[in-house]
């Protein structure tokens, strides 16, 4: 059942050809099927939505960031100060 | 004209930023699970971009595109915590079989194995690269652009994931089904 290795009766070089081009018929069918089901996979999580923890967070970062190692990005930030609604 | 020209927006176009990230988690979750082949990892990522998207919200210029500047922090992310973890190789079949294995019914979930499997085979730069283009609907130059590379590297990138794909899924066809196209074509569900 070792059938596959002649696929093409050409010969070795034209075999290297199809594998690196393959019928363009069958590629370009390929091709469609492929681009729709990579969204298909993506969409489905995309579908997903905002899980909660990220819209929690998100809310919370309304407060000025308290994210320790780079407090210096937020200095002279005084708008937002003056907005503290003590969340 | 609510933006301070000194630095920093204002908090009401800090309400406009918190929006526009919201909006984009969806696809950097689903660009997440696509790097990291692990949704737990995936959304620690998309925590982690959110937060150093908010701090250095000084660096992203209003008007640009909001979401092709956090995939960027998003990838960055990803490739260093990469470096540092080279033993986990999120390439490897199963793994990223697995993580993509969220999906509903489908009609046709046998294609659907075997295209997970299939692009779980490309290197991950294609397969980021195909996916910014071919599902996240980003050109090639805002691909390009977030991967850091040229525009030209972008399409010889997504060209050879896709030629690898076809081949993958060609050979597989083959394999299960025989050679007869006819066939293969009952088995996929009797054409489109």
């Amino acid at each position: 059942m070792k059938e596959r290795k002649s696929l093409r009766p050409e010969g070795l070089v034209q075999v290297r050809a199809a594998s690196a081009r393959p019928d363009p018929t069958l590629n370009r069918e390929i091709q469609t099927k492929i681009g729709q089901q990579l969204r298909a996979i993506y969409d489905d999580i995309v579908d997903q939505g905002v899980p909660d923890r990220f819209a929690d967070l998100l809310r919370n970062l309304d407060s000025p960031v308290a994210n320790g190692h780079a407090g210096n990005g937020h200095a002279g930030n005084g708008k937002t100060a003056g907005k503290d609604s003590g969340e | 004209m609510s933006r301070d020209p000194s630095g920093r927006a204002s908090s009401r176009d800090d309400a406009s930023v918190r929006e526009a990230m919201l909006a984009a988690v969806p696809s950097l979750r689903a660009f997440a699970i696509s790097l990291s082949a692990n949704v737990d990892r995936a959304d620690d990522l998309v925590q982690e971009t959110l937060l150093r998207a908010w701090s250095n919200l000084d660096s992203f210029e209003p008007g640009t595109n909001m979401s092709a500047w956090l995939f960027t922090i998003l990838r960055n992310l990803f490739r260093s915590e990469y470096r540092k973890r080279r033993r986990e190789v999120p390439d490897s079949d199963g793994t990223y079989a697995d993580s993509m294995k969220t999906q509903p019914e489908q009609s046709s979930r046998v294609e659907f194995e075997e295209f997970r499997e299939a692009l779980g085979k490309l290197p991950s730069d294609q397969r980021e690269a195909l996916v910014l283009v071919g599902a996240s609907g980003f050109s090639y130059e805002e691909a390009a652009e977030i991967c850091g590379c040229a525009v030209g590297t972008i399409k010889s990138r997504v060209n050879r994931a896709r030629t690898r794909l076809a081949e993958l899924l060609a050979i597989e066809s083959i394999e299960d089904l025989g050679p007869d196209r006819e066939l293969r074509a009952v088995f996929s569900g009797g054409g489109n």
